[in-house]
C-alpha cells in the first residue's frame, strides 16, 4: 500500500508499529505533491522544510512512546488558517506577502499533537466562492476530472485529500465550503456546530457563519480530527464551553431505530438525476440498516440563499475593512491616504470579493439596513426555527449536498447567481448554526463523486458521525480513488 | 430677540483598567509606540475580541452612580469607517441596547434648587490609536501610527440636551468628573485625554419649544475650554441668525489657541457608520444579582458624603464641598476626625497647611507624608496648650520632613509652650529696660506700640511663650 493512500488510522498503526517513520511518510507525501500538483493545483504554499523538521520531532516523540493518533501524520490546511512564520494569503493578492506572527487555535491543536504540516491549501479568495476559481493563486482542478472544479471554497482541502496529497486537511465552511467540495471530490467533510471549534486565527469571512472542520478519507478519521480541534477557546467568545465527547468511542453504535428526516424542500424538481439516484440508494441502505424515515418540511428553505447573501456579505464588508494597506498586506503606490486605500483595495481584491463587499456595504447602509440586514436576521431566525421543529421529531436529516456533481471549470464563473445556487442545500445549516457532514454516496454517469449530507442537531456531531460510519461500513464509495 | 442656548454633552471616560477592553495588553500611558499591542488590538486577520469583565464592572458602577438602569442584555456593535488609527476599519462600540440607560445627575445651580440633567445612555467602546506626524526617524515625511491606545476601554456618557448655559455645562462636567474619579474607574487626567468632551450646541428664541439646529463641537479637553467653546459657539450661532443666516448641522472643531470653532464636516459629509451587531461578541447578559452586588459595593458618593459632613460633623457647606473634592481627601479628613481631631480644626488644617504644602511640592493627598493620625495628635497638642498655634506650624513642617510624631518633635526641639509667669515676666522686664523710649511712647498714649512689645517677647522666647499670658502681663507692666 502506498503511504499516500493511507487513512490517519492506517498510517498511525504503521507509525506506532515502527514500520514507517513520520519522515518517510512526509517525504512520500512531498514527492506525491510534487508529482501531482501540476495537474491539480491544491496548494498555495508547500512547506517542505518545516514539514521535515516537524516529522523529525514527531519521530522523536514516537520513539519516546508519545504517539497520539495524529502524531507524525502529514496534513495540509486551507490558507485561511494563520500559521506563525508561514505565509498566509487566504487566496488573495492583498495578503500576497502576509507572514502572520501567530497561529490559528485549531492548527495549534493539531500541531501540538504532533501533526506535520505539508503546506497551505488553495481556496476561493477570502472563502468567497463555490468553485475555487476566485483564488488569486490559480484554479484548483478536480482530481476525478481535471476539467471540472473541485468545489469551494475549501477546494484545495478537498482536492488534496482526493488526490492523496495529504492524509487529512482542514477547511472552513461558511455556506457549504467544506461539504460541497468534499462532495465533489469524494471525501468526507464535516462542518461542526457553530461554536464547537475555535475561530481564533482563522481569517474571517462571515463571523456568525464561519466554522472550522476536517476533510478526510473516511468517517473514523473525521471523528479523530474533530476530537482534536473541538473545544472551548477563551480567545474566541463565540466558542462554546461544553465538553468534547469521545466521537470515536460512539462511532460503531449503528443506526437501528435512528429517525432520519427527509426535508421535502431538498428533493426538488431539477435535482440532477444521478444525485437523486444516489440519494434513493442511500435511503435504501439506511432502511436496510434499521433506520426509520420521516418526511419533514423546512418551509423557509427557499429564502436561505438570499438571507445568506445579505448576512454573509454584510459581515464580510466589515471584516475585510482591515485590509487597507496601512499595517500589512498589499499597499499600492498612491498620492495621499484616500488614494492609497482605494488603490490598495482595488488592486488587492478580486472581482467576487469586491462584489460581496459592495453588496454587504449596501445592505448595512443607512436607509437600507432595516429592509435588508434586519429582515435577513429575522428570516434567519425562521430558518433556525424550522430546524428546531424538525429535530423535535427526527435525529438527523438526510439530503443531497449539492444539486449537481462538479461542474466544468469556467461554466459558472460569469454567472454569480447560478454559482450561488450550488450551495442551496448547505447554506441553511450555517444559518441555523448546526452541524452537517458530507460523505461519499455514489458517482455520476460520467464518474464524478456524489455526496450525501447528514444534518445533525446543534452539538449532535456524535449522531452524525455514527450515522455516517454505519453508511460507510455498508458501502464502498469511500474506498474508490481518483485515478490521478 | 433673546436666545436660549441648548447644550448636551458627550463625555468619553477612559477607564482605569490594567488591561485593554478586548485583549490582555497593558493600558499604561506613555510606553514606547506599539509596544503594548497584540494581534487583537493590531486588528490582525483572524484575531477576535474577548470582553474584559472589569470594564463591565466599571460601567455598571458608573451607571448606578448616575441613576441609570442597567440593561439586562446589551449588545456590542461595529461602527465602520476607515482611518489609519482604527486598525480593524471598525470600532467596537455599543449602539442599540447600551449597558446603561436613562439616568440623571442633579447639579447645583446658583440661586435655585438643584437642576436635574438627564443622562440618555452610557456605553462601552474601544479607543482608537494615535497618529504621530513628523516625528518618524525613518526616511520621508510620512506619518506613523501608534496603536498602544487602540482598544483601551472607554465609556461614553451622553447627556440629554438639558443644559442651558456654559456654566451649567461646566458644573455638570465637573460633577461627572468627580464621580468617575471618586469611583476609581478613571484617573480624570484631561491633559492625557482620560476625560474628554464633545458638546452639542444649539440656540432657540426664548420661549420657543422647537430646538434649533445643532453643531457638534469636538476636542474640548478642559473645563476652561468647554466654557470657552460653548460660549463662542452660542455667540456664533446667534450672530449668524441675526444676520439672516441659517445654522447647518455640522461637526466643528474647537481651536484652543484662538478660542474659536471651525467647521470640520457637514451633515452631508457625515459618515454612514453602518452600525450592526458585532458577530464576534455574544450579547452581554447582566443579571439582577450582578447589579445588586455592584450596588452594595458602591462607595458613598461625594454628594452623600458632603451631606453627612454637614449633618453629622457640623461642617459648613463650603468646607464639606472642599473636603469631598476627591475621595482620598475625604478619607483623609475622616481618618483625622476618627483619630480624635476636632472636625472643624482638622478641616481647617487640611484646607490650609496641608493643601498649601501639597501644592508647593506638586503632590497629592495620597502621598501626604503626615498621616491623619499624626495631624490629630498635633491638633491635640494645640488644644491642651502644650504648643502654640504658631509653633504648631513649625512642628508640622518638621513632621512633613522627618515623618516623626509631633510629640517627639516638640520634646526633641524643646518647643513646649512657656506659660510660666515668672519666666515670661523676666523676659518682659529685660525688654522694657532695653526699650525705655517705646515704654514712654506707650504711656504717652501711643497704644500701637503694644504690638511691638508682643513681638519682641515672642521673639525672645523663640515663639514658645503662651500668647495669652504674654498679653496679660505686658498690659499690666506697661500700664505701670
Ligand atoms: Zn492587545
Amino acid at each position: 500500500m502506498n503511504i499516500f493512500d493511507m487513512t490517519i488510522h492506517e498510517l498511525h498503526a504503521a507509525l506506532k508499529g515502527k514500520q514507517i517513520s513520520s519522515r518517510e511518510a512526509t517525504v512520500a507525501m512531498l514527492d506525491r505533491i510534487e508529482t501531482i500538483e501540476p495537474q491539480v493545483g491544491s496548494f498555495i504554499t508547500v512547506t517542505s522544510e518545516q514539514a521535515l523538521t516537524a516529522a523529525k520531532s514527531a519521530d522523536e516523540r514516537i520513539a519516546r512512546g508519545e504517539c497520539h493518533l495524529l502524531t507524525g501524520i502529514p496534513m495540509a490546511i486551507k490558507d485561511i488558517f494563520l500559521t506563525e512564520g508561514i505565509r498566509t494569503t487566504c487566496g488573495s493578492r492583498i495578503l500576497n506577502n502576509f507572514i502572520p506572527p501567530y497561529s490559528a487555535s485549531s492548527w495549534e491543536k493539531l500541531r501540538d499533537r504532533g501533526a506535520v504540516l505539508l503546506g497551505k491549501l488553495n481556496q476561493d479568495e477570502f472563502a468567497m466562492g463555490s468553485s475555487n476559481e476566485s483564488s488569486a493563486f490559480g484554479i484548483t482542478r478536480n482530481p476525478w476530472d481535471t476539467t471540472c472544479i473541485p468545489g469551494g471554497s475549501s477546494g484545495g482541502s478537498a482536492a488534496a485529500v482526493a488526490a492523496r496529497q495529504a492524509i487529512a486537511t482542514l477547511g472552513t465552511d461558511t455556506g457549504g465550503s467544506i461539504r460541497q467540495p468534499a462532495s465533489h471530490c469524494g471525501c468526507v467533510g464535516l462542518k461542526p456546530t457553530y461554536g464547537r471549534v475555535s475561530r481564533y486565527g482563522v481569517i474571517a469571512y462571515a463571523s456568525s457563519l464561519d466554522q472550522v472542520g476536517p476533510l478526510t478519507r473516511d468517517v473514523a478519521d473525521c471523528a479523530a480530527m474533530l476530537e482534536a480541534i473541538a473545544g472551548h477557546d477563551p480567545r474566541d467568545s463565540t466558542s462554546v464551553n461544553t465538553a468534547v465527547p469521545d466521537y470515536t468511542a460512539t462511532l460503531k453504535g449503528g443506526v437501528k431505530g435512528l429517525k432520519i428526516g427527509l426535508p421535502k424542500e431538498y428533493y426538488i424538481e431539477g435535482l440532477d438525476p444521478d444525485v437523486q439516484r444516489a440519494m434513493d440508494a442511500a435511503i435504501e441502505t439506511y432502511r436496510r440498516l434499521g433506520a426509520e424515515f420521516v418526511d419533514i418540511s423546512l418551509p423557509h428553505t427557499d429564502y436561505a440563499v438570499a438571507t445568506y447573501y445579505l448576512i454573509a456579505t454584510a459581515e464580510a464588508s466589515s471584516n475585510l475593512a482591515r485590509y487597507d494597506g496601512v499595517r500589512f498586506g498589499h499597499r499600492a503606490e498612491a498620492d495621499g491616504l484616500l488614494d492609497m486605500y482605494a488603490k490598495s483595495r482595488s488592486e488587492g481584491f478580486g472581482t467576487e470579493v469586491k462584489r460581496r463587499i459592495m453588496l454587504g456595504t449596501y445592505a448595512l447602509s443607512s436607509g437600507y439596513y432595516d429592509a435588508y440586514y434586519v429582515k435577513a436576521q429575522k428570516v434567519r431566525t425562521l430558518i433556525m426555527n424550522d430546524f428546531i421543529a424538525a429535530f423535535a421529531d427526527v435525529d438527523v436529516l438526510l439530503t443531497p449536498v449539492a444539486p449537481t456533481p462538479a461542474f466544468k471549470i469556467g461554466e459558472k464563473i460569469n454567472d454569480p447567481l447560478q454559482m450561488y445556487l450550488s450551495d442551496i442545500f448547505t447554506i441553511p445549516v450555517n444559518l441555523a448554526g448546526t452541524c452537517a457532514m458530507s460523505l461519499p454516496a455514489g458517482f455520476s454517469a460520467s464518474g464524478l463523486p456524489i455526496g450525501l449530507q447528514l444534518i445533525g442537531k446543534p452539538f449532535g456531531e456524535e449522531t452524525v458521525l455514527r450515522a455516517g460510519y454505519a453508511f460507510e461500513q455498508a458501502t464502498e464509495w469511500h474506498l474508490r480513488k481518483a485515478a490521478i | 430677540m433673546k436666545y436660549q442656548p441648548v447644550i448636551g454633552l458627550e463625555v468619553h471616560v477612559q477607564l482605569k483598567t490594567d488591561t485593554k477592553i478586548f485583549c490582555g495588553c497593558s493600558t499604561q500611558f506613555g510606553a514606547e509606540p506599539n509596544s503594548q499591542t497584540c494581534p487583537v488590538c493590531l486588528g490582525l486577520p483572524g484575531a477576535l475580541p474577548v470582553l474584559n469583565k472589569k470594564v463591565v464592572e466599571f460601567a455598571i458602577k458608573a451607571g448606578l452612580s448616575t441613576n441609570c438602569s442597567i440593561t439586562p442584555r446589551s449588545i456590542f456593535a461595529r461602527k465602520n469607517y476607515f482611518y489609519p488609527d482604527l486598525p480593524k476599519g471598525y470600532q467596537i462600540s455599543q449602539f442599540e441596547d447600551p449597558i446603561c440607560q436613562r439616568g440623571w445627575l442633579d447639579i447645583p445651580v446658583e440661586g435655585q434648587e438643584n437642576k436635574r440633567i438627564g443622562i440618555t445612555r452610557i456605553h462601552m467602546e474601544e479607543d482608537a490609536g494615535k497618529l504621530v506626524h513628523g516625528e518618524l526617524s525613518g526616511p520621508g515625511d510620512g506619518s506613523g501610527v501608534d496603536l498602544n491606545r487602540a482598544c483601551t476601554p472607554l465609556l461614553e456618557v451622553v447627556s440629554e440636551p438639558d443644559l442651558r448655559s456654559s456654566d451649567e455645562a461646566v458644573i455638570y462636567l465637573k460633577q461627572l468628573h468627580q464621580i468617575v474619579t471618586w469611583l476609581g474607574i478613571c484617573d480624570g487626567n484631561m491633559e492625557e485625554g482620560s476625560f474628554r468632551c464633545d458638546a452639542n450646541v444649539s440656540v432657540m428664541p426664548v420661549g420657543s419649544d422647537t430646538l434649533g439646529t445643532r453643531a457638534e463641537i469636538k476636542n474640548v479637553n478642559s473645563f476652561k475650554f468647554v466654557k470657552q467653546a460653548i460660549e463662542y459657539e452660542i455667540q456664533r450661532q446667534i450672530d449668524l441668525i441675526e444676520d439672516g443666516g441659517t445654522i447647518v448641522q455640522e461637526t466643528r472643531l474647537f481651536d484652543p489657541n484662538s478660542g474659536t470653532t471651525r467647521s470640520m464636516r457637514s451633515k452631508e459629509e457625515a459618515h454612514d457608520y453602518r452600525y450592526f451587531p458585532d458577530p464576534d461578541l455574544v450579547p452581554l447578559v447582566i443579571s439582577n444579582e450582578w447589579v445588586e452586588r455592584s450596588r452594595q459595593k458602591l462607595p458613598e458618593l461625594p454628594g452623600q458624603r458632603q451631606q453627612r459632613f454637614i449633618d453629622d460633623l457640623g461642617l459648613p457647606r463650603y468646607d464639606a464641598e472642599v473636603l469631598t473634592a476627591s475621595r482620598a481627601l475625604a478619607d483623609y479628613f475622616e481618618a483625622g476626625v476618627a483619630a480624635g481631631g476636632n472636625a472643624k480644626a482638622v478641616g481647617n488644617w487640611i484646607m490650609g497647611e496641608i493643601t498649601r504644602a501639597l501644592n508647593d511640592r506638586g503632590t497629592s493627598i495620597e502621598t501626604c507624608p503626615v498621616t491623619p493620625v499624626q495631624l490629630a495628635q498635633l491638633l491635640k497638642l494645640i488644644d491642651t496648650g502644650t504648643i502654640s498655634g504658631k509653633i504648631a506650624k513649625t512642628v508640622f513642617d518638621e513632621m512633613w520632613q522627618s515623618g516623626k510624631a509631633p510629640q517627639t518633635i516638640v520634646e526633641e526641639q524643646g518647643l513646649l509652650q512657656v506659660s510660666d509667669i515668672s519666666a515670661i515676666e523676666s523676659i518682659i522686664n529685660d525688654i522694657m529696660a532695653a526699650n525705655a523710649g517705646q515704654v514712654e511712647e506707650y504711656r504717652g498714649g501711643k497704644e500701637k506700640v503694644f504690638g511691638f512689645f508682643v513681638g519682641q517677647v515672642m521673639k525672645a522666647s523663640k515663639g514658645k511663650a503662651n500668647p495669652t499670658v504674654v498679653n496679660e502681663l505686658l498690659l499690666n507692666k506697661l500700664k505701670g
